[in-house]
C-alpha cells in the first residue's frame, strides 16, 4: 500500500519531498505528547498545490491524512493514525504580505509564532497569542489548536486574531474562510475551522490581526504564604475592574525548580508567587499598578518586586516560560494538564490537586494562567519506575474530573487531541457530541482528516477510532 | 428566567416548521411560521469571573443596565434581545477595539431541529474543549438551532469614555493613536471614541487637537458594506456625507445595498452540508439562507 501511495504522491510532488524511510516515519510518529502512532508517508509541502495534491491522493485512496506544524502539541493532536499521510507545513514559512496601516498580515502556516512578532516588530505591532512554546510552535499549529498563552487574558486567544484562512478541504478543494473584509455573508466558517485540530482540512495561508505594541508596561512579582491567598488577590483584581495583560502563578516547587536553573532571584521560600503585567498608556498602567498594590496590601502581601527595566522584565518572563524546561531538574518526565476552572474556585482546585497527587505519591508543580483560571499542573515522574505511569494517568484523570465538576472545562489551550478524547463525556452529553460530529461530517464526509481525535464516539468511524499502539491517554 | 430551557425545547418540538420571535429589532420572526419565544431573564452576573448568564430572550437593555450596576459591560449592540443580537451576529461601532461580537459567546444551551437541548462551548473565558459550535451559531440566523440560554464574556467599564471630532485625516489617527475604540469618517469629518484612564484620554485629545462631542454621528442606513479596511482610502473620491466608514475595520454604513460577488461553490457546499446535518428537514427558520441575508444595520 505504501509504495502505491508514495508513487501517487511523487507523480505530483517533488519526489525528494515525499519520504517513507524508517527514519522519517519514526520521527513523525509523535508530537510533544507521550503518545505515538505510525506515519505512512511524510510530505514536506512547499505550497498550497503540494498540500492539495497530498489531500487529493488521500481522498482518492480513502487514506487518513494530517497536517503537522512544529509538532509541539501536548494533546496528541499530531500523532498519526497508522499509515497516515503526514503533511508537514514547516517549509511553508514565508510572511506573504503585511498591511502595516490596518495591522494585518498574510502568512504561511509554517511561520513560527515568535518569528512573526519579531519580523513585524519594526512596525510597532505583534501577534498577540504567545504560548510558552512560541519560539518553536507554528501559526498553523496555533490555528489548529486555537492556542492561547499568558497574554491572552486581555487580548483573547488565536481565534480572535485570525481574520481569514486559505484552506484545503478534505475533498481537496481550495477555498478561503472569512476574509479581510469584516462582515461576510454566511456562517463563520473561519471561527469553526480555528481549533478544529486538523479535522476540517489544512490551513495553507493565514490572515492574522496584529496588535499595536503598548506604550507602557509594568511587571511585578508578588509572593504569598499560600496558593489560596494568591488566588484570592487575582479575584480581587478582576472584581475591581482591572484586567491585567497577564496574571501568572507559580507554586513553591515550581519557584524552586526554576530558580535552581535560571537564578532569577525568585522567592523560593514563598508558597506561591504571582507574576502580574499591566500594559497600556502611561496613566492607565500607573493607576492599575497602584490599585493592585493597594489590593495586595489589604490582603497582607508584604513583598512586591517590580521589574526596574526591560532586562529584569525579560528575566521574570524567562523564568515563567522556562518552567517546563526546569522540571528536568526534578524528574525526567512530566505530564501536563490544561483544565480551566472559575477563578473563584482556583484555590480549592489547587488544594485538591495537592491532595490527589499526594495520595498517589507523585510530585506536582503548578504554574498557570491564574487570570483566566487556566491550570497547568505538571505531574513529574520517572517513567523508569514501574507502575508510575498508571498512577500519573489515574491522578490526572481525577484532576480533570474535579476541574469539570466545579464548573470548569477539559482544556484551555492545548486542545483535546487523543489525550482527552475519551474524557469529553465529562463535559458533553451524547446530544452535545453528536452536534460536534455533525459539524465534522459536513467538512469531512469521508472521515479522513486527522481521524480518531477529539470525538470519543466510535459509531461513525469504525475502527479508525482505535488509539494507536503504544499510546496511553 | 420566565420559562425553563426544557419548556422552550418542548415548544420548539420535533416536527414542522418553526421560527423564533424576539423583539423584532433585527428583522423579527419569519411571517407565516409558528413562532416560539426563548426564555428571558438574567440568571447570574459574576463580575469577578467576567461572565453573564441569561435567557436568550432577555432584552439587551436589561443586560446593559444590570451590568452597569456592577461596573461592567458586554460588546453586544443595544436594542432587541441578546438571542436576536447573537443570531444576527452584527457588531457595533466599537469593533476596532473590542473585536467582533461573535467573540463574546462562551457557552450556549440551544435547541436543535430534533427538539433536544444541546450544549455548545464552556462556561469559562478560555476553552478549547471540542469544536467551536458557538462561533457556528453566532450569525447563523437561527437556521441551525435556537439559542435558549447563553453565557457571555463581559468586561469592566472604562474609567473614562469620550467621543471626539476632528477634521484630521482618519488614517493618520489610526496610525498615531493607541488603541482607539472607534474611528468613524464620512469623507470630511472624523469622529472617534477614546476609552481609558482620564489623564491618558486628555493627553491624546490635546495631542491630536480633538474636540469633545456628545456621541457618534447618525449612521446612514440601513445597509452595511463590508470591504477590506485597506480599500477605505478609495472613499476619498466619493461625496462626503454619503457614507460613514469604520476606519481600520471596513464596515461602511450606506443608504444603498452592496452588490456582493458570487459565492464560492465550496463555501455554498459547506453551508448546505452543515444545514443538512443540523436540520435535515429544514424546519428551523425555513427558507432562510445565511449566505443570502444582506447585512443591515
Amino acid at each position: 500500500m505504501t509504495d502505491e501511495v508514495v508513487a501517487a504522491l511523487q507523480e505530483q510532488i517533488d519526489p525528494a519531498r515525499v519520504r517513507s524511510g524508517a527514519t522519517e516515519t519514526r520521527l513523525y510518529r509523535r508530537d510533544a505528547s507521550n503518545m505515538t502512532g505510525q506515519a505512512g508517508v511524510i510530505v514536506f509541502a512547499e505550497s498550497t498545490a503540494d498540500v492539495q495534491a497530498a489531500v487529493c491522493v488521500a481522498a482518492r485512496l480513502g487514506l487518513p491524512f494530517l497536517a503537522r506544524g512544529s509538532g509541539t502539541g501536548l494533546a496528541g493532536g499530531a500523532v498519526p493514525p497508522d499509515g497516515a499521510i503526514v503533511i508537514s507545513t514547516s517549509k511553508m514559512n514565508q510572511i506573504i504580505s503585511v498591511d502595516a496601516e490596518n495591522r494585518q498580515a498574510w502568512v504561511e502556516p509554517g511561520v513560527l509564532n515568535l518569528d512573526l512578532s519579531k519580523q513585524v516588530a519594526h512596525l510597532g505591532v505583534h501577534f498577540a497569542p504567545d504560548p510558552s512554546s512560541q519560539q518553536t510552535c507554528s501559526i498553523g499549529g496555533n490555528v489548529a489548536n486555537n492556542s492561547g498563552g499568558p497574554h491572552c487574558l486581555a487580548d483573547g486567544v488565536t481565534s480572535a486574531h485570525v481574520l481569514a484562512l486559505e484552506v484545503v478541504l478534505p475533498d481537496g478543494s481550495i477555498t478561503v474562510l472569512g476574509g479581510e473584509d469584516p462582515e461576510q455573508n454566511g456562517l463563520d466558517l473561519r471561527g469553526v475551522f480555528v481549533g478544529s485540530e486538523g479535522m476540517f482540512g489544512v490551513a495553507t495561508k493565514v490572515c492574522v490581526r496584529l496588535m499595536q505594541n503598548h506604550p507602557d508596561v509594568a511587571t511585578m512579582l508578588m509572593e504569598f504564604d499560600s496558593v489560596a491567598e494568591g488566588a484570592q488577590l487575582v479575584s480581587d483584581i478582576i472584581a475591581a475592574g482591572i484586567v491585567p495583560a497577564a496574571v501568572e502563578m507559580m507554586d513553591q516547587l515550581c519557584l524552586q525548580a526554576v530558580e535552581a536553573w535560571l537564578h532569577a532571584g525568585l522567592p523560593t521560600h514563598a508558597a506561591a508567587a504571582l507574576l502580574i503585567e499591566c500594559v497600556g498608556a502611561a496613566g492607565q498602567v500607573a493607576s492599575e499598578m497602584a490599585q493592585i498594590r493597594m489590593l495586595a496590601a489589604a490582603r497582607g502581601v508584604a513583598n512586591v518586586r517590580i521589574a526596574a527595566d526591560e532586562g529584569e522584565r525579560a528575566e521574570l518572563w524567562k523564568a515563567r516560560k522556562g518552567a517546563f524546561g526546569a522540571v528536568a531538574n526534578v524528574k525526567p518526565n512530566y505530564y501536563l494538564h490544561d483544565t480551566v476552572v472559575p477563578r473563584a474556585r482556583l484555590a480549592e482546585v489547587i488544594e485538591k490537586v495537592y491532595e490527589i497527587t499526594a495520595r498517589y505519591g507523585i510530585d506536582v508543580i503548578n504554574v498557570f494562567h491564574a487570570g483566566d483560571g487556566n491550570l497547568h499542573p505538571l505531574l513529574v515522574y520517572d517513567a523508569r519506575e514501574e507502575g508510575t505511569i498508571d498512577k500519573v494517568h489515574d491522578a490526572g484523570r481525577e484532576i480533570v474530573a474535579f476541574s469539570v465538576a466545579v464548573g470548569g472545562v477539559l482544556s484551555g489551550e492545548h486542545g483535546i487531541g487523543l489525550e482527552k478524547r475519551d474524557l469529553m463525556p465529562l463535559m458533553f452529553s451524547e446530544v452535545d457530541l453528536s452536534a460536534q460530529e455533525a459539524l465534522r461530517l459536513a467538512f469531512d464526509p469521508q472521515l479522513i482528516a486527522n481521524p480518531n481525535k477529539v470525538l470519543p464516539n466510535p459509531a461513525t468511524c469504525g475502527d479508525m477510532h482505535e488509539v494507536p499502539d503504544g499510546a496511553w491517554i | 428566567m420566565d420559562r425553563t430551557i426544557d419548556e422552550f425545547a418542548a415548544a420548539v418540538g420535533t416536527v414542522d416548521a418553526v421560527t423564533v420571535e424576539g423583539a423584532a429589532t433585527r428583522g423579527g420572526a419569519l411571517p407565516g411560521v409558528p413562532a416560539v419565544n426563548a426564555p428571558a431573564g438574567i440568571v447570574r452576573i459574576d463580575a469577578a469571573e467576567m461572565v453573564l448568564e441569561c435567557g436568550a430572550g432577555t432584552p439587551m437593555n436589561e443586560v446593559h443596565t444590570a451590568l452597569a450596576e456592577v461596573g461592567q459591560t458586554v460588546s453586544i449592540p443595544s436594542g432587541g434581545t441578546i438571542g436576536g443580537a447573537l443570531a444576527c451576529g452584527i457588531s457595533d461601532i466599537t469593533r476596532l477595539a473590542h473585536g467582533p461580537m461573535r467573540d463574546v459567546l462562551l457557552q450556549t444551551q440551544f435547541v436543535g431541529a430534533s427538539g433536544k437541548v444541546t450544549k455548545a462551548g464552556g462556561p469559562t473565558v478560555k476553552n478549547v474543549s471540542g469544536f467551536d459550535l458557538c462561533r457556528l451559531l453566532v450569525g447563523a440566523y437561527g437556521t441551525l438551532g435556537f439559542f435558549g440560554e447563553v453565557i457571555v464574556r463581559t468586561r469592566p467599564l472604562p474609567r473614562s469614555s469620550r467621543w471626539f471630532t476632528t477634521d484630521s485625516d482618519p488614517f493618520e489617527l489610526l496610525a498615531g493613536l493607541y488603541r482607539p475604540v472607534s474611528i468613524l469618517w464620512d469623507g470630511k469629518t472624523t469622529w472617534l471614541r477614546l476609552d481609558g484612564d482620564p489623564g491618558d484620554v486628555d493627553v491624546a485629545a490635546s495631542g491630536f487637537r480633538l474636540r469633545q462631542v456628545d456621541g457618534p454621528p447618525p449612521l446612514p442606513g440601513p445597509h452595511r458594506w463590508s470591504v477590506p479596511p485597506g480599500e477605505l482610502r478609495a472613499l476619498r473620491s466619493e461625496i462626503p456625507g454619503s457614507f460613514v466608514a469604520q476606519i481600520g475595520v471596513g464596515v461602511v454604513h450606506r443608504v444603498e445595498p452592496q452588490l456582493r460577488g458570487p459565492v464560492d461553490p465550496a463555501i455554498r457546499q459547506l453551508h448546505d452540508r452543515i444545514k443538512q446535518h443540523f436540520d435535515p428537514s429544514g424546519r428551523l427558520n425555513p427558507g432562510l439562507d445565511p449566505l443570502a441575508v444582506g447585512i443591515r444595520s
